[in-house]
């Protein structure tokens, strides 16, 4: 019987507005492959990071190998023999593999580096993980797959105990996945404990052992994977979760063609998309982070390049090549960053709102600030942003009042058509409740708003139609009657492998 | 939030002292720095409180307000501009040759030297202000070409001379001094000063410059083009060096390709310890104007004190990083009166 190498006992992590991980136990045992699943926002990069040194949790304990373990930086977590491969890989890409591979402890000589051993340490390395490249070139000549075995590498030299990945697989191609499951399981086979986590549910059958299912920052269950079919994990995934009060309204007559997208393709290597929406329609988009959902939501508003495709509004063909050109026919754009791409933190709140139709309070080139202040104060006082006075900085605002000032820079503008992405990710649940409202009046005032969002309750309880994305293609259009979250995260992780596994 | 809006309404003695406090330390902080150094010179220093010397200061700060004034609407956007000493000199080069052209109508000379000065100026200004964005470079890579390529053209144009003989009038004009205090340059400076303000404060244009410096991609994704203001910015930044590059040709009615070496580094002194953040979207031109003042008052003040020219770039050098040091200290203080 294998022992356990690491424990979290009742574990709890909470943000601002959110709590991220609540009541988690798990163990994990000595030498096994352990797979960490659950939705986008189900904790898992919570967990991760708090086993790195990344995040301090708020209660619980956590044992590892025996030993309480409570690590405040990355270094502690080296310390005692655990290495995360995290998924953004953090390499010194001007520096050469060696360089990176032994970058904590370089080999000395008299206070200098020794080029010779520390090249001969990294190319001993390089060979156990099955990378044939020279030390000596710098990781910017790497292709992604091969810095993936850089980071494993250097996890590898420090003799690490416990062994986490996030989402290696995902830029991976099906071989360089094989060669690095070899890996894994030479690693495994030596005694590694490994910690795994990936959107792929097919391939993690070839190394896991068992399997720990999260959501909504708890523990749903942990299984040996023996045994266990796919569905019975993606039932796992989705469980039975109170639903909302249903923020649906069946008074919103639909009607009349608003906006249609017809083969939109981003780059040559991406499938076209085609979708519609309808005055008074809300439109959900589903799909895993990743998969294409902001990305065409972007390149549909000329955020981003897109090769191909047409887009008709109101039945007319537009030409999308920027933002300014998708706002002047009526399109709007709440990007999933509401910090960085949608607010100008440091100035107030009028002039947040009025950035999208400057003419409006402008006479001449000249700006005319009591206009500014009434218009601003109406969309206020429209939206209950609360905030003293429209001169308050945006910056001060709370998430909920700071995406209600968002959506009030577009309602300036008079745009027909809302793009939100994510709209409530980080809000409290009474604002989300208000945001709701706020889209549906939008929606019965004959607009349309695609709802893009990680929250699959959320989805239902919100639209009318919910179209889902797996790895950049539309593979399915729920209506309303069809609405079924399993159904939906089937189709989710479809073109991840599912199918197959099936 | 609410608790303090209440309490200043209140108005205890307390809140309403604090409300005073906030005002001096976020509206007047560069003033207020400004006038304790002119009271301390004033009181130490002889003959600084003379008119005299008032006048002098006021002369010699002329070039370095214009060029500060360009300088803050390129650093409001988050770029900087390092080419505005070597644009001046180019600009003086190209006013002076126009003047003291022969065979251009006696009456036409000035006003076209004027209009050559700034021509040139802008278009400097605009060509950094393209490239930047063509390309998506820092302007600080972009703007340290346009100081050599402009200087080089200065050379070139003057066959590396100095040019002299400026129109008599033109001269007069420069030496002028109104009501007996107010030097002609001076009051040129004050106008693009006030000029300045008015784009900043009070047009669309200047909303967009505010905005693009807190935060661009925001702009864009609003439906806008920050690409043109961007490069807007650069031209105006070239307009004034070329409308200082008046100034110096009023002042010492010499074109020179040596002219303005180093200026632009005054000039980004002068924003920056007027309180405008290098990163863009916070600041004002009036706090470029003080700052201008107190680099100049410094500099004099520490001359008339005995100070050798050896050492006065030391003390004025520790200032402006003080100055930017009291800036933070500035932002944390207020941060902490608001959420008390």
């Amino acid at each position: 019987m294998n022992d356990v190498i690491l424990k979290l006992k009742a574990v709890g992590k909470r943000f601002p507005g959110v709590i991220a991980l609540r009541d988690v136990s798990l163990e994990v045992r000595r030498g096994e492959a352990h797979v960490l699943l659950g939705e986008n926002g189900a904790g898992k990069s919570t967990l991760i990071n708090l086993l790195a040194g990344i995040y301090v949790p708020d209660e619980g304990e956590i044992v590892f190998d025996g030993e309480p373990y409570q690590p405040r930086t990355p270094l502690d977590a080296y310390g005692v023999g655990i290495r995360v491969v995290h998924q953004e890989l953090s390499m010194l890409s001007q520096l050469t593999v060696a360089e990176n591979l032994l970058f904590e402890s370089l080999p000395r000589r008299h206070g200098l580096v020794n080029f010779w051993e520390m090249n001969r340490r990294a190319a001993e390395l390089l060979q156990e993980v099955g990378l044939d490249v020279a030390p000596n070139i710098p990781v910017s000549r790497l292709g992604v797959a091969q810095m993936q075995l850089v980071e494993i590498a250097k996890a590898l030299c420090y003799d690490s105990k416990l062994l986490i990945l996030d989402e290696p697989t995902a830029t991976l191609t099906s071989k360089e996945v094989e060669r690095l499951f070899e890996i894994l399981k030479k690693l495994k086979s030596k005694g590694v404990t490994i910690l795994y986590i990936s959107h792929r549910l097919q391939e993690i059958y070839d190394i896991g052992d068992a399997v720990t299912v999260l959501r909504d920052g708890q523990v749903v269950e942990t299984r040996p994977l023996a045994g266990l079919a796919i569905a019975d994990i993606v039932r796992m995934m989705v469980g039975r979760s109170i639903r909302d009060e249903d923020a649906f309204r069946d008074d919103v007559a639909v009607e009349g063609e608003l906006l249609r997208v017809e083969g939109l393709k981003r780059n040559a290597r991406t499938p076209a998309v085609s979708f519609a929406v309808r005055r008074g329609e809300i439109v959900g988009v589903a799909g895993l982070v990743g998969s294409g959902r902001t990305e065409t939501m972007r390149a549909l508003f000329g955020a981003d390049p897109k090769i191909a495709g047409s887009v008709f509004v109101e039945g007319a063909r537009v030409e999308i090549r920027s933002p300014r050109d998708a706002v002047q026919h009526g399109l709007s754009l709440l990007t999933e960053d509401r910090k960085g791409q949608g607010l100008l933190l440091t100035l107030p709140c009028a002039e947040n709102i009025t950035i999208t139709d400057i003419t409006k309070i402008s006479r001449a080139g000249l700006l005319q600030p009591d206009v500014e202040r009434e218009k601003a104060s109406a969309l206020v006082t429209e939206l209950r942003i609360k905030t003293p006075s429209v001169y308050q900085l945006v910056g001060n605002f709370s998430g909920g009042n700071q995406q209600k000032v968002v959506i009030a820079k577009w309602l300036f503008r008079g745009s027909k058509i809302l793009i939100c992405d994510e709209p409530t990710r980080g809000i409290d649940v009474g604002a989300k409740r208000e945001i709701y409202d706020l889209l549906w009046a939008l929606a019965a005032s004959g607009k349309g708003v695609i709802f893009v969002s990680s929250d699959l309750l959320e989805l239902i309880s919100m639209c009318h139609r919910i179209i889902v994305f797996s790895q950049g293609k539309i593979v399915g259009e729920l209506p309303r009657p069809e609405f079924n979250q399993q159904r939906i995260l089937s189709l989710a992780y479809e073109e991840y492998g599912l199918e197959r596994a099936n | 939030m609410s608790e303090q809006t209440e309490l200043s309404r209140g108005g205890s003695a307390g809140a309403r002292w604090n409300n005073v406090l906030r005002f001096l330390v976020r509206e007047a902080g560069v003033a207020v720095g400004l006038v304790l150094i002119v009271l301390f010179f004033c009181v130490t220093a002889p003959y600084f409180a003379s008119a005299e010397n008032f006048l002098k200061i006021f002369v010699q700060i002329a070039i370095n307000t214009v060029l500060a004034s360009g300088m803050t609407f390129v650093i409001l956007t988050g770029g900087i501009d390092l080419s505005v000493g070597s644009v001046l000199a180019l600009c003086t080069v190209v006013g002076a040759l126009i003047m003291t052209d022969k065979s251009l109508p006696a009456g036409l000379s000035v006003p076209l030297a004027i209009l050559g000065c700034m021509g040139t100026g802008a278009a400097c200004g605009a060509i950094n202000g393209w490239v930047c964005e063509q390309w998506k470079l820092p302007s600080f890579i972009v703007t340290l070409g346009m100081l050599n390529v402009a200087s080089g053209a200065a050379r070139v144009l003057s066959n590396n001379s100095t040019i002299t003989g400026l129109p008599q009038p033109f001269v007069d004009f420069g030496n002028m001094i109104v009501g007996g205090v107010l030097p002609s340059i001076f009051l040129v400076a004050v106008g693009v000063i006030l000029i300045g303000w008015f784009i900043l404060r009070f047009t669309v244009f200047g909303r967009f410059i505010f905005a693009i410096g807190t935060n661009e991609e925001a702009v864009r994704l609003s439906g806008h083009t920050p690409r043109n203001y961007k490069i807007a910015a650069f031209a105006i930044s070239g307009l004034t060096a070329g409308t200082a590059a008046v100034v110096y040709l009023l002042r010492l009615n010499i074109g020179s390709p040596i002219a303005g070496v180093g200026y632009e580094l005054n000039a980004i002194a002068a924003v920056i310890i007027g309180g405008t953040s290098l990163s863009g979207g916070k600041g004002s031109i009036i706090g470029s104007l003080i700052g201008a003042c107190i680099l100049q008052v410094l500099s004099t003040g520490l001359q008339l004190f005995g100070v050798g020219d050896n050492f006065k770039p030391i003390v004025i050098g520790t200032v402006i990083v003080l100055a930017v040091v009291l800036d933070t200290y500035r932002d944390r203080f207020l941060r902490s009166i608001e959420t008390r």
